[in-house]
C-alpha cells in the first residue's frame, strides 16, 4: 500500500540512548539493545489535535490518531476502544473511597480485552508495511485479538501460546481460523522462541518486531480515561502489570495530553498490580531496586500476567517511582475475591487480571497509600468468560428443583417473605 | 575454553561466527577476553561503568546470571554461555 508518511509520527527512538531509526520493523537499538519507541512532532500535533477535533470524531481509540504510530488511515480495528468509564458507587462504598471509576475494557471490541487496542495499531501498521502474515507470543488475550483482527483484515496469522492456557482463550483463538501453536513451556519460553523466529520467516510479530507500534496502542486507554473524566487525570490509576508496558503507556498518554494542552498538568500517581505467584516488578519495587529479577517458574491462576521476564519492568518501576505510585501483589485467593467483589458490586465480570487490580487497589487503600478522598481509576483489562476455570466452584452452584410450584415455594418461600419485609 | 553463543546483531563483530571460544574464570573476564579478540564487543554489552547493559541477558547453561552472581559468576571450562539481547513480548 502506498501511503504518505505521517507528519506527526516521525521516527523510532531508543529509550536508552535516544538514537533514532526509520519507521521500519525493528524493535531494539542496534547499539545497546534498548527498546525502540515511537517519536512524534508534538508541535505539529498541537496545531491540529484540539478537544473540539477529538470530540467531533467517532467513539473509538482512533479519535486520537495523530498520537498513534501509523502513516495513513487505520485499516484494522477501526471500531476498537472508547469503552465505558463507569462511576462506581457500590464498589466505592465497599472499599471506603469517595471517587472511584472502572475503566471497563472487558467490553472492548472485538475480543473483550485491552489487547484489541495494541493489535489495531500493530496490524494497521503491518498492512502499511505490506505484511501478509502476522504472529504473536501470547498468554491468551493477545492471541485472541490477533486471530480476530487478522481474520477481518484478511491476513494469515500464527499465534504462539503456552500449551496449558485456559480453554476459553484457546478456543477464542481457534474459532477465527488462525494457526494456534501450543508450546510446552511457560510464556517466557514462548517469547524467547518468538524472538528467535521473528526475523526468519518475514512475519510481522506484533509484540516482537512490530512492538514499538503495538505498545503505543495502549496509550489510547489513558487518553480515553482523561477525556471521559472531563479532560483531567485521576489522582490514582491502578494498572495490572505483565510486561509492565500498559502502565508506562498510560503514563505516557496522560503526559502527552498535558504537553498538548488538552488537560492541565496536575499530579497523578500510577500504581502497578501483580499476582504474588509472578510478581517480579512488584517485588523489585518493594525492595526499592530497579533491577527486576526474573521469575523462572510463575505459579498463579493469573496466566495473563504470568510473565517472569517483563520487558518493560525497569520502565514500569521508574514510572511508578517518578509519579509517587506503589506496586502491590495479591494471592490467588485474593484474586478470586477481587473478581467476585467487582462482579457483585458493579455487575462487571473480569478475568483474573481484573481480580488482581481490584484486590491490589483494596490493599493500597487499606494501607493508606491511596487516600480515601482522592480520585481513583481501576483499569479492568479483560473479560471473565475467558478465564472461567479460575472461579469454577468458587461462586456457589445453582439450586436445582423440578418445574413444580410446590418445590419453588419450599425453596424460596422463607427468603421471599424476608425480602418483602425489607 | 568455554563457548560463547553470539546473537545475530553482534555477529558483524565476530566475523559472522555464531559460537566463539573465550577464556576467563568469571563473566567479567570472559567479556574482557572477548573484547580483546573482537574489539568493540564489550562496549555493546556493558555500559560506561562496566556493568552489563540493562537489556542484555547473559545465560550460563541456560541460567540467567542475574540469578547467580551477576558478572562475578564463576565460569567453568565446559560451560556454555549465551548472550541474548532485548527480551520483547508482553
Amino acid at each position: 500500500m502506498d501511503t504518505k508518511a505521517s507528519p506527526y509520527f516521525t521516527a523510532l527512538k531508543c529509550r536508552e540512548c535516544s538514537r533514532t531509526y526509520p519507521k521500519g520493523a525493528v524493535h531494539v537499538c542496534d547499539f545497546d539493545f534498548g527498546p525502540l519507541e515511537a517519536a512524534y512532532d508534538y508541535d505539529a500535533i498541537k496545531a491540529v489535535l484540539t478537544r473540539e477535533a477529538i470530540t467531533s470524531r467517532p467513539h473509538s481509540m482512533w479519535r486520537y490518531r495523530e498520537l498513534l504510530p501509523i502513516d495513513g488511515e487505520p485499516t484494522v480495528g477501526t471500531q476498537v476502544g472508547f469503552t465505558p468509564l463507569v462511576r462506581s458507587k457500590r464498589l466505592a462504598e465497599r472499599l471506603g473511597v469517595s471517587e472511584l471509576y472502572i475503566k471497563n475494557d472487558t467490553v472492548n471490541y472485538p475480543t473483550l480485552s485491552f489487547k484489541d487496542r495494541v493489535v489495531s495499531v500493530a496490524l494497521s501498521r503491518a498492512c502499511e508495511m505490506g505484511y501478509k502474515v502476522v504472529a504473536c507470543a501470547s498468554t491468551g488475550n493477545l492471541a485472541n485479538s490477533v486471530a480476530a483482527n487478522a481474520a477481518s483484515a484478511g491476513l494469515i496469522s500464527y499465534v504462539l501460546i503456552p500449551a496449558d492456557l485456559e480453554q476459553g482463550k484457546v478456543l477464542g483463538s481457534l474459532v477465527y481460523g488462525t494457526n494456534v501453536i501450543g508450546i510446552h513451556g511457560a510464556y517466557d519460553q514462548v517469547n524467547r522462541l518468538c524472538s528467535e523466529i521473528a526475523g526468519k520467516y518475514g512475519w510481522g510479530f506484533v509484540n516482537v518486531n512490530l512492538r514499538p507500534y503495538y505498545a503505543e496502542g495502549s496509550k489510547s486507554m489513558g487518553f480515553e480515561i482523561a477525556e471521559q473524566l472531563g479532560w483531567r487525570t485521576p489522582q490514582h490509576t491502578v494498572i495490572p502489570m505483565a510486561s509492565g508496558s500498559l502502565l508506562t503507556k498510560i503514563h505516557k498518554a496522560y503526559t502527552e495530553f498535558a504537553k498538548l494542552g488538552l488537560i492541565d498538568a496536575t499530579p497523578f500517581k500510577v500504581h502497578g498490580a501483580q499476582a504474588t505467584g509472578c510478581s517480579p516488578i512488584a517485588e523489585a519495587m518493594k525492595k526499592g531496586t530497579d533491577i527486576v529479577k526474573p521469575v523462572p517458574k510463575p505459579n498463579t491462576i493469573v496466566k495473563s500476567l504470568a510473565i517472569g521476564t517483563p520487558a518493560d519492568g525497569y520502565y514500569a518501576i521508574r514510572t511508578m517511582k517518578e509519579t509517587g505510585g506503589y506496586a502491590e501483589d495479591v494471592s490467588d485467593e485474593e484474586v478470586v475475591e477481587g473478581i467476585r467483589l467487582l462482579a457483585e458490586t458493579e455487575g462487571i465480570f473480569a478475568e483474573t487480571a481484573g481480580g488482581v487490580t481490584v484486590a491490589c487497589a483494596r490493599k493500597l487503600i487499606e494501607s493508606g497509600k491511596i487516600p480515601a478522598d482522592e480520585s481513583i481509576v481501576l483499569c479492568i483489562t479483560g473479560h471473565g468468560l475467558k478465564t472461567q476455570e479460575a472461579i469454577t466452584g468458587k461462586c456457589g452452584a445453582p439450586r436445582l428443583i423440578s418445574p413444580s410450584l410446590r418445590e419453588f415455594d419450599a425453596l424460596v418461600g422463607e427468603e421471599a417473605a424476608a425480602l418483602a419485609l425489607q | 575454553m568455554p563457548n560463547v553463543r553470539i546473537p545475530t546483531p553482534l555477529r558483524k563483530l565476530t566475523g559472522d561466527q555464531e559460537v566463539v571460544a573465550a577464556s576467563g574464570s568469571n563473566i567479567t573476564e570472559i567479556l574482557a577476553d572477548l573484547d580483546a579478540t573482537f574489539p568493540g564487543l564489550k562496549e555493546r554489552l556493558c555500559d560506561e561503568s562496566g556493568a552489563v547493559r540493562r537489556f542484555v541477558n547473559i545465560f550460563i547453561n541456560d541460567e540467567d546470571i542475574r540469578f547467580l552472581e551477576e558478572s562475578a559468576t564463576p565460569v567453568k571450562e565446559t560451560d556454555e554461555i549465551s548472550i541474548v539481547p532485548a527480551i520483547a513480548g508482553g
